[in-house]
């Protein structure tokens, strides 16, 4: 078992999902009310990460902000190293593959509060602050949660972009997923199987919480 | 009181069309009545701040709540309004309690529930106050609907159709609870309906709409019985719409001539001697007899006619007749529910109407109508 490796892709998941959080709520809720013409195009430009090869996605990072390119220069005269093939690196790639995971599931939540209910409270005399915090959080929190959930999850697999843009550094950028793949290659299946044990059982907990949440959001409120 | 009034002008092209000035003085209820796409529930969003039109101006008392020719546009939290729900929208994630007390924010906190209490007493909900609005049945919900309403201390407090998800037994003992209101805080009170009855139950005041134009205001009676053009007639449900001509006026009578009949109306001076108008009488208002046959159509407003079609309602009896003639005219009216078993009526029998004149209401004909109402 390579606990660095493990605990690294812990922290990737838990800086990814700290990062998404209030990502998700904005940008879900944003989505779910505002009317404006080209929200179809933005709400497919999110969802790309779905079905884009992680690759790709990668791709598109390592020839945007690797050391080559201007803001890959800015990073690295900034905080003295490159941001691919960094920690810092794979959290970017990491959030951006994970937006669709966290925005959705938040979007579909906040679109089942009836307008009305929103519209009660404004009547009722709370700020728009105090309806987000008192009304819209409350009503909507599972699908909030579901979506950071799936987040951590799917970011403990993720393979295909870490690898592009984190390569495989001990304690920096070398994730499980990753590990499994370095032991399969070494022949040491033994590890491998163990570590993969450890994913199956971790995910299979993550979905089942997943499929507990989704049986509560998407009901319409009011 | 007047100082407390509510005023609103609105107006805009689409895509709901507005174009109205109505008042609302403390301690009135004014309904707002017309059928759907009438603009009623975007007057009541325009007052709350929930729909912000393209001109208008609303104001209560001294505070100006929304004027776009100045660039006002309080948000609706700022206003001090209370809104009452088609559906209610309760916050379902809340007790009854704490959906009242999430209305008491200008309260101190430690005093919010024992308002948020006082309230739901008011509305009789005092021993349901831990429920959640899904384990309240509809008329309930609609009680902490307008405690919380209340709990604002609003100076204006408005209902979009809010008898209208409630059964009919429900709904009658709400009729009575909404004037009690009224007594118990006098600020103007709008009520949204599309139901003449329910405005005429609560409200002291009705304002009839028709594609965002107001068509008459005046008391529920007035608007009812005494409709200002055949457009607003047609609106309230008056079937009995006919084409006259202005004969004469005498003493407390206009005398009439309906296509060759003779017809006394209560006197109606803004019509001279022969100008082309229109006449209209409720349904109530026409008697229906078998037994004096003889003295019909050889006296005024009696003629002689046909049952056309006979149907049993609830607690009446509506009973539509064709008169003799080249025109043939259709009488619709309702009788109590009895009549017809007594006088063993049935569609074919021929039957003596008689129209009484107190309740024939004269009106510009329906070209001239428009030109009179602008």
């Amino acid at each position: 078992m390579d606990w660095v490796a493990f605990s690294l892709s812990i922290k990737l998941g838990l800086v990814t999902v700290a990062v998404l959080l209030p990502v998700g709520v904005f940008v879900g809720r944003w989505l779910a009310y505002a009317r404006f013409s080209g929200k179809g195009f933005v709400e497919a430009a999110l969802a790309l990460p779905l079905v884009l090869p992680p690759t790709v996605v990668g791709y598109y990072l390592l020839v945007s902000v690797g050391g080559a390119t201007p803001i890959g220069q800015i990073w690295a005269a900034t905080f003295g190293h490159n941001l691919v093939f960094s920690f810092e690196g794979l959290v970017l790639a990491s959030v951006i593959v994970n937006l669709p995971f966290a925005i959705q599931p938040a979007q579909r939540a906040f679109e089942a509060i009836a307008p009305e209910i929103r519209e009660a409270a404004a009547v009722s005399g709370l700020s728009p602050r105090s309806v987000l915090m008192r009304i819209e959080l409350p009503l909507a929190w599972q699908g909030i949660l579901m979506g950071l959930v799936l987040t951590f999850a799917h970011t403990l697999g993720e393979f295909g972009v870490v690898l592009m843009v984190g390569g495989s550094i001990p304690g920096e950028t070398k994730t499980v997923a990753i590990a499994i793949y370095d032991r399969v290659q070494a022949f040491d299946t033994a590890s491998a199987g163990i570590m993969a044990a450890t994913l199956l059982v971790m995910s299979l907990a993550t979905l089942g919480l997943i499929y507990r949440l989704s049986s509560q959001v998407g009901r319409r409120h009011g | 009181m007047a100082d407390d009034a509510l005023a609103v002008t609105l107006q805009q092209k689409g895509p709901i069309p507005l174009d109205l000035t109505l008042s609302c003085a403390a301690g009135d209820v004014l309904a707002l009545v017309g059928p759907s796409g009438s603009g009623k529930s975007t007057i009541l969003r325009s007052i709350a701040g929930l729909y912000r039109p393209e001109v208008g101006r609303v104001s209560v008392g001294a505070a100006t709540w929304l004027d776009t020719s100045r660039r006002i546009d309080w948000p609706p939290y700022r206003r001090r309004v209370g809104l009452v729900f088609q559906n209610y929208a309760l916050f379902p994630h809340m007790t009854a309690l704490a959906n009242v007390a999430a209305a008491l924010g200008h309260l101190p906190r430690q005093e919010r529930s024992r308002r948020a209490g006082e309230l739901l007493e008011l509305v009789h909900l005092a021993d349901l106050h831990r429920r959640r609005p899904a384990e309240l049945s509809g008329g309930q919900q609609q009680r902490v609907a307008v405690a919380r309403a209340l709990a604002r201390d609003p100076d204006v407090l408005l209902l979009d159709e809010p008898f209208s998800a409630v059964d009919r037994v429900t709904r009658q003992r709400l009729y009575g609870e909404l004037r009690e209101l009224r007594r118990a805080f006098p600020i103007p009170i709008l009520v949204v309906t599309h139901d003449f009855d329910e405005a005429a139950r609560v409200a002291n005041r009705m304002c009839l709409l028709d594609r965002g134009r107001i068509l008459q205001t005046g008391t529920p009676r007035d608007v009812l019985a005494r409709p200002a053009s055949v457009q607003a007639a047609r609106l309230v449900d008056l079937r009995n719409v006919f084409d006259a001509r202005v004969l004469s006026h005498d003493g407390p009578l206009t005398i009439l001539d309906w296509n060759g009949r003779t017809l006394q109306a209560a006197r109606s001076e803004a019509h001279r001697a022969g100008a082309k108008v229109a006449w209209a009488i409720a349904g109530t208002q026409v008697l229906l007899s078998r037994t004096d046959l003889d003295q019909a159509d050889s006296q005024p407003n009696r003629f002689s006619a046909t049952i056309r079609d006979l149907v049993h309602l609830s607690e009446s009896l509506a009973v539509t007749v064709v008169l003799e003639g080249p025109d043939a005219p259709v009488l619709s009216m309702t009788l109590p529910a009895h009549y017809a078993r007594r006088t063993g009526l049935g569609p074919g029998s021929v039957v003596t109407v008689a129209l009484m004149p107190e309740g024939i209401h004269v009106m510009p004909s329906e070209g001239e109508g428009q030109a009179d109402l602008a």
